[in-house]
């Protein structure tokens, strides 16, 4: 039976007792705490970031309120438009490769294989070595005397001389984005792993059954019953991609002139380094569009699927 | 073959600074300055000095047992924290906006520009040690005076001259480095054509890459701006620099376009590249590592001089300036005074073995300038040193024209042929107008 709200007392506690059972009240106190959290390090950083790209503040020196002259100038600035070719580049390549690398790790990892827990475990390494001590390794197989690389070619007689890496843009860009491969392969693999755990076994039975090759049971079971993580993780894999700073500021600084200069090291070079903390703010917000419409592909790309709500996909 | 670079330096000696230690004769010599010192310590003062990190470990260790001793003499507790130059900036900045944080610090270049009504003057320890040690050199009064004040005192300064294979540079035809560019581009082709490249930093290198390629359109009468701050950077004299640039290019050794800071240290100690421009840390590397086949076989040289027909090098200073917002000016005054005096001035610049070099004429007869003629060069950093604003105004705009790269990668641009002299300048022009539209 329910409890009566109605107390032989009358009025005079029903207030507190109405405050303590009234579940909408008690659910804004409990998401109070989490909702000045995020108002304090997500929301404020952000519009005060936003605010700062409005003006022309200098480390050390406050600034005026200039409106969109930032972004204005950064239109016509082919440094800032190189990054942008270069974030995408970056962002994409290294985002497909690392799920179709991922989704195939994942595949075999789920299969019953000997050492089944190490070989996983060892699969998240590259993850989890911090990102700078993972860029100081590439520095070094990179290095344009010292490359680990080059050496090998060299022993086995297919180079005479050592391969620059990093010295030619387009070598440095590709170098770059196999860096950054190597470091996610693991989210994506162990995160599509966890996925491929939560899908039953008896639909692959009932498949193989029905006479089911392995390539369609993967079309049509693994891949659609996947779908909903995969939108998570390549959300995840594609902001992380898109807003990487350490690997580039160790191997490159976004040199050879530039070439892979994204536009999160720019931002940090022109705002810290440069002291031109207006700019490099803007610069940091024309990032913010890009990632939204990373995140709404995501989003409504892959992860809303009529037959995730009960109707049919057609 | 050794692989050891500036950063392994930094990593290997991090942390040993905290250990030195004062001896009893320093203290001694301590207590008997304090004595007479002109600036007393407030009661109870504690400092915080902020500094660059080392690369060198012997300077580190030299000055924090001045530190040591200084504390011990006068009471006054000093804490040394230590920052990478790319964080020195900001946390600096950060200090002087909010007005909190560290006391003093030693920083680099003329940081103290951007914020100068933040620092205190400092004009009577300026007048105090100039007057007693034959006076400063007039780039250190250039970069330590704003509107009559003296914002910071110029510490020390740091070479950045060429470091060249002797016997390489003979073999290509050259008793020593040429004192002229047109000599110094065959130099750098015979170094090529003999299989014994040489090389210069095209990366983003904040140190190297920087001294070497404002040399380069210095030299060629070329600048960012005119004496009134006017940006005139497309100019036929930078386009005939990074004519040459482009054309000294074609003799770097592979790699050079990707270089950073450290690169050319181990380059050159792995007998890769035979000359490149640095700091003593090279040499000084070789010789602690017992590398005497490279230390040996080495030796330092002046930039050679380019059609204006003077030196044009650029080197770097590390000026200490002490913060308004600090309870303990006086504490703060006396620090840098008694580092400047000639008893500890003498040490820390025998530990720095001629990474640094001093502001005040009356050391350029220190001993470490002669006790190894290798570091000859060194001696003469501050009177060759041009200001990176050259020829503006110090502040915001030339620092931030420096450390955005615009320079660097406009010679990088031309050198590697990804623009035609004209085009880099062109756009290099753009780039550092927006700066100095201020």
């Amino acid at each position: 039976m329910a409890v009566s709200a109605q107390s032989p007392e009358g009025p005079s506690i029903s207030l507190l007792s109405r405050l303590n059972h009234n579940r909408n009240l008690l659910g804004l106190l409990f998401m109070l705490p989490a909702g000045v959290i995020l108002l304090l390090f997500l929301t404020f950083p952000l519009g005060f970031g936003v605010w700062i790209g409005l003006t022309d503040v200098k480390i050390g020196r406050p600034g005026q309120f200039i409106g969109f002259e930032n972004y204005t100038w950064l239109f016509e600035d082919q440094v800032f438009w190189l990054s942008v070719f270069n974030t995408f580049l970056y962002t994409v390549v290294a985002s497909i490769i690392k799920f179709a690398l991922g989704l195939w790790l994942a595949l075999l990892l789920n299969r019953h294989l000997p050492f089944k827990a190490f070989l996983r475990a060892i699969v998240l390494l590259p993850f989890i070595v911090p990102t700078v001590l993972s860029a100081l390794a590439f520095w070094w197989i990179y290095d344009s005397q010292d490359s680990v690389i080059s050496w090998t070619l060299i022993e086995l007689g297919l180079r005479d001389d050592t391969i620059d890496f990093l010295g030619q843009k387009w070598t440095a860009r590709w170098s770059v984005i196999a860096a950054n491969i190597w470091r996610g392969i693991p989210f994506v693999a162990i995160t599509l792993l966890a996925g491929l755990q939560t899908i039953s076994p008896s639909l692959y039975e009932a498949a193989t059954i029905d006479g089911a090759s392995e390539w369609q049971r993967f079309r049509h079971i693994t891949f659609p019953l996947l779908t909903p993580i995969i939108a998570v993780v390549m959300t995840f894999s594609v902001l992380f991609t898109f807003t990487d700073f350490q690997l580039i500021w160790i191997m490159t600084r976004g040199g050879p002139s530039n070439a892979t200069h994204l536009m999160a090291t720019l931002s940090y070079q022109r705002a810290i380094v440069g002291g031109s903390l207006g700019e490099g703010a803007a610069l940091a917000t024309a990032m913010i569009p890009f990632l939204l419409g990373a995140i709404l592909f995501s989003y409504f790309g892959l992860q809303r699927r009529k037959w995730q709500q009960g109707g049919t996909d057609d | 073959m050794s692989n050891f670079t500036r950063r392994d330096l930094l990593k290997t000696t991090a942390g040993l600074a905290i250990g030195a230690v004062a001896g009893p004769a320093l203290i001694e010599s301590a207590r008997v300055w304090a004595a007479d010192n002109p600036w007393t310590p407030e009661d109870g003062a504690a400092i915080r000095l902020l500094r660059w990190k080392h690369f060198v470990k012997s300077e580190d260790e030299a000055f924090m047992a001045l530190i040591d001793a200084f504390s011990q003499a006068t009471g006054v507790a000093v804490r040394v924290d230590n920052e990478g130059f790319e964080d020195l900036r900001p946390k600096s900045a950060v200090a002087a906006s909010i007005g909190s944080g560290p006391d003093i610090v030693w920083t680099i270049h003329a940081d103290p520009h951007l914020y100068p009504d933040k620092l205190v003057d400092m004009k009577d320890v300026a007048d105090y040690l100039g007057g007693k040690y034959g006076g400063w050199y007039p780039i250190a009064e250039f970069y330590s005076q704003h509107e009559g004040a003296w914002i910071s005192i110029p510490y020390f300064f740091s070479g950045n001259f060429l470091n060249y294979r002797v016997s390489h540079v003979q073999a290509a035809g050259f008793e020593t480095v040429p004192d002229n560019t047109d000599d110094f581009l065959k130099l750098m082709q015979g170094l090529k054509a003999n299989g014994t490249p040489g090389g210069f930093a095209l990366g983003n290198a904040s140190g190297d890459g920087n001294c070497w390629t404002h040399w380069i359109l210095w030299s060629h009468g070329g600048k960012v701006v005119d004496d009134d701050d006017n940006v005139v950077l497309d100019s036929p004299e930078t386009v005939a620099a990074l004519e040459y640039v482009h054309e000294l290019a074609q003799t770097f050794l592979p790699g050079c376009a990707s270089w950073l800071d450290g690169h050319n240290n181990k380059a050159f100690l792995q007998d890769a590249c035979s000359l490149t421009n640095n700091g003593i840390s090279i040499y000084a590397a070789a010789q602690r590592e017992g590398m005497d086949n490279i230390a040996n076989d080495m030796d330092h040289a002046y930039y050679p001089t380019g059609p204006v027909g003077e030196a044009m090098e650029f080197h770097v200073q590390f000026p200490m300036m002490v913060y308004k917002h600090s309870a303990y000016p006086n504490a703060c005054k006396a620090l840098i005074s008694w580092l400047m005096e000639a008893d500890q001035f003498n040490k820390h610049l025998q530990g720095s073995v001629g990474y640094l070099s001093h502001p005040l004429k009356a050391y350029d007869d220190h001993p470490v300038w002669t006790e190894d003629a290798k570091r000859a060069v060194f001696k003469d950093t501050t009177a060759r040193t041009v200001p990176y604003s050259y020829s503006g105004r110090l502040g915001y705009a030339a620092s931030s024209v420096f450390a955005d790269f615009v320079v660097v990668n406009m010679v990088a641009e031309a050198a590697l042929g990804d623009k035609s002299p004209k085009e880099a300048a062109q756009d290099a022009q753009k780039r550092a107008e927006r700066y100095y539209k201020v």
